[in-house]
């Protein structure tokens, strides 16, 4: 193709512009079109969100006509099956809960800890290493933690603890922990990079240990970002499905002991939708109340954390 | 009149340097924990499931009797199921970060797409796995079949792929584009010619890392429907499915009643943690390899 689309040896300049002005206007309705079309792709994950809203909403209002919101939130007792079946959400209120503070009792400590080995302790060489391998980590599918969490922590954890059912909320949310670490290592590492190096040698050239600039100039000063990175855990650890699905079984238990097995939202969303509950129903709508009240303490969450990050960073 | 007592700051001196030095210590072990408990998985998973890992089990049909079942249908279902994941994703993931890095004028309507992507990506799969339920199974009347999964997996890692095409986009000195420009090329040819092939190697490592997400994740499957049924192999798009993590699942539910499933599920594990480190690695190998730091 020389000459724009002249096959032709020897062709004048007139021929060109010519050929030119003929070709043009399919060109300028490209040009004009791809915008457009790549604006309707864009707003596809527009329309993913209202999708997830709309469909959440509508159903959870149809659940609402059918048992009041007081009871709902409120009770204390999830029976969905039963003859007069109850509603209540605070039984997987409180396994969710319980679940994601153990995960990230684990989470938190390590996870900083880890961060910053990673960025005021560790060699250049040693952080090339470590990173990545942390990375592992967090790309092992959750499935697989699960299987680990109910097939080794469980029985583990039963021989310190005797008690323990074998579907319990401990050993999931333990695990949970280890699946949260890199992500908050990797955040909280991340903002603490970006203090300047100047402030370190400040304090350094005051006489501080390694110790002391990390806990009072490095951590004060990149403390937005580990608080999101806690918060993005915690919204991270109550998402999570198959960990707790498959370790904490489906009894709907209203305690606050963690040796016992209780149901979080996501466990009760499982349940549910495995059990084929037949659309129209009540069980079937209240699913959606569930997914309703995930959803909103995620996103609660999420923008908590960027809000955190934002409003509360030091700027050098 | 003594200003400092030598003693005593040497004891001083002497307790803040062991403090530095025991926190190095727990800072450390900190770690090296998420490895070791990496390295306790790898080892139950491997030495459970690896005696189990043959040519009747990697090629084998389900089957009632957990000596003889195999995962073949498991493994076409996640071959279907990333059919169809991969163009949509791709198509979706490329062109709307394409729009927002060449296209849009940075201004609110950029903003609202740019925070809401941030927002999808924090959204839990299993609610993906609703809207899927809803709108692909119920509402399309697709059924739990293929497509209707493979739609669902595709929305889930589509923040994941157009975050990593608009880094890979915005990578690109602005030279190359209007070098492109200077001689004549429409915004479009420029798009074509310059932009996309320079981007790709980045564009390419997000997508494998996201695939290799959709292919570990459960959740919405299960929310879908893939019944624990032995269903026959699928051939196509419109097939009921099920896919490696979902045959996880059931086995591991299963091994509480009988206890060879945990077996079966162990060796699955290993079928399918060899698949992500195989992708994960060919996308590290791509960014080393093709990336070009301009």
């Amino acid at each position: 193709m020389v000459n724009g689309g002249f096959s032709k040896k020897d062709v004048s300049i007139r021929e060109v512009i010519d050929h030119n002005r003929k070709t043009q206007h399919i060109k300028r309705k490209v040009e004009k079109g791809i915008p457009v079309v790549l604006f309707l792709i864009a707003s596809v994950s527009v329309i993913t969100t209202i999708g997830i809203v709309f469909t959440l909403l509508s159903e959870t209002v149809e659940f609402f006509k059918r048992v009041p919101i007081a009871d709902f939130f409120t009770g204390t007792v999830l029976k969905p099956l039963s003859q007069n079946p109850e509603f209540g959400v605070l039984p997987l209120l409180t396994g969710t809960v319980i679940s994601s503070l153990i995960a990230m009792l684990v989470a938190a400590p390590i996870g900083l800890m880890a961060a910053i080995y990673l960025s005021e302790y560790a060699s250049v060489r040693v952080r090339k290493v470590l990173k990545p391998m942390l990375e592992l980590l967090a790309g092992i599918p959750t499935i697989v933690y699960g299987f680990f969490a109910f097939t080794f922590v469980t029985p583990v954890l039963k021989n310190l603890i005797p008690s323990l059912e074998s579907t319990n909320i401990l050993s999931p949310g333990i695990v949970m922990g280890v699946m949260i670490i890199p992500m908050i290592a990797s955040l909280s590492e991340d903002a603490m990079s970006s203090v300047p190096q100047s402030m370190r040698e400040g304090a350094l050239g005051l006489g501080s240990t390694k110790l002391e600039v990390t806990r009072k100039v490095v951590i004060p000063a990149a403390l937005s970002g580990i608080i999101a990175s806690f918060v993005l855990g915690i919204s991270r650890a109550i998402g999570e499905t198959m960990i707790v699905t498959i370790a904490s079984g489906s009894t709907k238990n209203f305690t606050f002991d963690v040796t016992q097995s209780m149901q979080t939202m996501t466990a009760y969303i499982v349940e549910v939708t495995g059990g084929d509950a037949p659309a129209g129903s009540t069980v079937y709508y209240s699913l959606y109340a569930v997914a309703m009240t995930l959803f909103a303490f995620t996103l609660l969450m999420n923008l908590l954390a960027r809000y955190v990050s934002r409003k509360f960073r030091e700027e050098y | 009149m003594q200003l400092s007592n030598q003693t005593i700051m040497m004891k001083k001196m002497k307790y803040r340097i062991g403090a530095n030095k025991f926190a190095k210590l727990l800072f450390m072990l900190s770690a090296f924990f998420g490895l070791g408990v990496l390295a306790v998985l790898f080892y139950q998973v491997f030495s459970q499931g690896i005696q189990f890992i043959n040519w009747q089990f990697l090629t084998g049909k389900l089957s009632t009797q957990p000596e003889r079942a195999g995962i073949m249908g498991a493994i076409l279902g996640t071959f279907w199921l990333m059919l169809v994941v991969v163009p949509v994703t791709m198509f979706l993931g490329v062109g709307t970060a394409i729009f927002l890095e060449m296209y849009a004028k940075k201004g609110r309507l950029v903003g609202l797409i740019q925070t809401n992507i941030a927002n999808l990506a924090g959204v839990p799969s299993i609610v993906y796995g609703i809207l899927g339920l809803t709108v692909f199974v119920r509402l399309l009347d697709l059924g739990n079949v293929v497509l209707a999964g493979g739609l669902t997996m595709a929305l889930l890692i589509l923040p994941i792929v157009i975050v990593a095409s608009q880094e890979a986009i915005r990578a690109i000195p602005s030279q190359m584009s209007e070098g492109s420009y200077g001689l004549g090329a429409t915004k479009w040819q420029t798009i074509q010619r310059i932009i996309l092939p320079a981007a790709l190697p980045g564009i390419l490592t997000g997508a494998i890392l996201s695939l290799s997400r959709a292919i570990g994740e459960t959740a919405p499957l299960v929310v879908i429907g893939i019944p624990a049924l032995l269903i026959p192999f699928p051939g196509g798009i419109l097939d009921r499915f099920t896919v490696l993590p979902m045959q996880i699942y059931y086995w591991t539910l299963d091994s509480s009643l009988v206890a060879e499933y945990a077996n079966l599920a162990s060796a699955t594990i290993i079928v399918l943690l060899i698949t992500l480190f195989v992708l994960n690695s060919s996308a590290i190998i791509i960014r080393n390899k093709f990336q070009k730091s301009y």
